[in-house]
């Protein structure tokens, strides 16, 4: 160890004592030859600034090359902004739903057992300027459409929308009305329940499109109003073979050659100003709901009133829809009257993943007169959103009608959107 | 109701100025309120590695970008971000500070439905929330029924920006 640490100081003594010896050995260099030297070193260190800037020049080039090359990457994957080119404005999308049916009849109602391709419904629309656009919705239903078929082939929406100003628009086509819950949202991943509501479906009728034109928009923070003229039901009457008893779902036109002769007019006033909190109300005007087709039937109204809360992991859904019908014909069968609500508590675990719900239905599509004709279904199942876009549904349902005819059992279902 | 009162309800309707659909904010507007006239230079976050990864998880989707700017200040920094409702991208401002999300605002909404997300009552709720470890928002959002994914779509870019903070340096502890 001793050695080790000796023998650098003997080196560097050596090294000093060579060195010196060298130096004393040459001549000192003339002042000539100094200034020739420092010419030369300065000239070096020019070059080397030179070089330097030129390096200096070209990191900015390639870091301004670097940025042109990023915003050119970020503008074409951020092209979905609304004002690129055709196809960037043309938008797709869509739902579907695929159902099983297990349901026992009972007092003479037929067993439903049942695996249908309920709907599949595919969304496609385009912006011609940002303030003028087309919407549509084709709908397959029950998989085969076609004569003597079960499926048939519907378009629900096909509107242009033109926006009046930042708070108003005009909308004039094919459109869902606007009454109800389920008439315009009815994406399965948005609702519980296989099937969508009894009382909706056969009292409001959901899902219930008309063409016509209509203005929607808001009138205060939280306040949104839609009033819409539209072409109005043909509910075949007394004098026709398909008579059926006045009920409104029967006598949606669907814009297939509507008779026009009798419009319709609906506004809604909706209040969501309170998060997780919709009330809302719509009414509805029909100068003559058989299209003057039937002398004891003619104008009718609808008044529906309903709220949506949904309060962190609880939600409750609540309807009341009733139809007054004016003419002898419809208060003889009593559908001068036809009614119903429901209501829905919910609650959902996991992160929203999970949700349970309960739904108790009445309905009454001739309250006009104490026939039986009241009917009640209480449903109760779970929803399960593996992704946000995709739901698995399960219930169980019964009924308690009072004309006897019932169909109990349970539904399973898959939906998704996109 | 005759003719005549009914077109001048209609006119009051069409009058009226309350936005729906539209600019609400600029975003030069909302930095100049959130650092009182006086924001500092933008930043960049590159987004790559865990980053781009967890960007994508929380959004769903890549982001349609390789970078996002932000700025930041005193252990706060505000980010606008982007993300589609139902058809259109909502533009969103957010700020985040150490005790959580400070501030959310919609800059502009450009879909039919779903305006009711720009509303106070409804970005209030975000005031104050943070993470879990999962990268979920800490405490639930109360929706509005038929803005279900305007809802989503806030929710989610609330989460990124927390997300995003955690990734710069405002996010630390000022140096003693």
């Amino acid at each position: 160890m001793k050695y080790r640490s000796i023998s650098p100081l003997l080196l560097i003594g050596l090294l000093l004592l060579t060195t010196r010896v060298s130096a004393e050995s040459q001549p000192a260099p003339s002042i000539e030859e100094l200034w020739r030297i420092i010419q030369a070193q300065q000239a070096e260190i020019e070059a080397l600034k030179q070089q330097q800037a030129q390096t200096e020049q070209k990191a900015t080039d390639a870091d301004e090359k670097a940025e042109a090359a990023v915003v050119a990457v970020e503008e074409s994957a951020s092209s979905s902004s609304g004002t690129g080119n055709w196809a960037d404005r043309t938008t797709i999308g869509g739902y579907g739903e695929v159902h099983y049916n297990n349901l026992d009849g009972s007092g003479g109602e037929d067993d439903k057992k049942e695996i249908d391709l309920h709907r599949f419904v595919l969304f496609l629309g385009h912006e011609f300027t940002d303030d003028i656009r087309f919407f549509s919705e084709i709908e397959y239903e029950h998989g085969v459409a076609g004569e003597d078929q079960v499926g048939e082939v519907e378009i629900e929406q096909a509107y242009v929308e033109f926006d009046l100003n930042d708070r108003h628009l005009a909308r004039t086509g094919v459109a869902l009305l606007p009454v109800g819950i389920i008439n315009e949202t009815h994406e399965p991943t948005t609702f519980y329940g296989v099937e969508r509501n009894p009382v909706e479906k056969d009292i409001i009728p959901a899902t219930w499109w008309a063409g016509g034109i209509g203005l929607h928009g808001q009138i205060a923070p939280g306040w949104g109003y839609d009033v819409v003229a539209h072409e109005g039901l043909k509910v075949p009457g007394m004098n026709d073979p398909d008579f059926n008893n006045y009920k409104p779902r029967g006598g949606r036109q669907k814009s297939g050659k509507a008779d026009a002769e009798d419009l319709a007019a609906t506004a809604r006033l909706k209040w969501t100003g309170l998060p997780g909190t919709e009330i809302a109300g719509s009414i509805q005007y029909q100068s003559d709901i058989t299209q003057s087709e039937d002398p004891t039937a003619g104008s009718a109204w609808l008044y529906e009133l309903h709220t949506v809360i949904e309060r962190g992991p609880f939600g409750l859904r609540a309807l009341y829809a009733r139809w007054d019908l004016d003419g002898s014909g419809p208060e003889s069968i009593g559908a001068d009257e036809q009614m119903g609500y429901y209501i829905e508590p919910s609650y959902r675990f996991f992160n929203d993943k999970l949700g349970i719900f309960a739904r108790y239905n009445q309905w009454d599509n001739a309250a006009g007169n104490s026939s039986d004709s009241e009917k009640q279904q209480w449903d109760i199942g779970l929803n399960w959103w593996p992704h946000e876009q995709v739901v698995l549904k399960a219930d169980y349902q019964f009924q308690d009608n009072d004309d006897g005819r019932e169909q109990d059992g349970f539904n399973l279902g898959v939906g998704y959107e996109f | 109701m005759n003719v005549r009162n009914l077109c001048f309800l209609l006119l009051m309707l069409l009058a009226s100025h309350a936005l729906a659909r539209g600019v609400y904010q600029t975003p030069e507007a909302f930095l100049d309120e959130v650092f009182d006239a006086t924001p500092p230079a933008p930043q960049v976050l590159w987004l790559k590695g865990d980053i781009k990864v967890t960007a994508e998880e929380i959004l769903g989707h890549r982001y349609p970008g390789l970078r996002i700017r932000y700025w930041g200040g005193d252990q706060r920094t505000a980010w606008i971000l982007e993300e589609i409702g139902k058809e259109k991208p909502i533009t969103v401002g957010l700020v985040v500070n150490p005790q959580g999300m400070e501030l959310v605002r919609v800059l502009e909404f450009r879909e039919s439905r779903g305006w009711e997300i720009r509303y106070p009552f409804f970005t209030a709720q975000f005031q104050g929330l943070g993470l879990t470890s999962t990268r979920e928002l800490d405490q639930p959002i109360d929706g509005i029924s038929g803005a279900t994914l305007s809802v989503r779509a806030l929710k989610k870019l609330a989460r990124l920006a927390l997300y995003l903070h955690q990734q710069t340096e405002f996010s630390r502890d000022p140096a003693p």
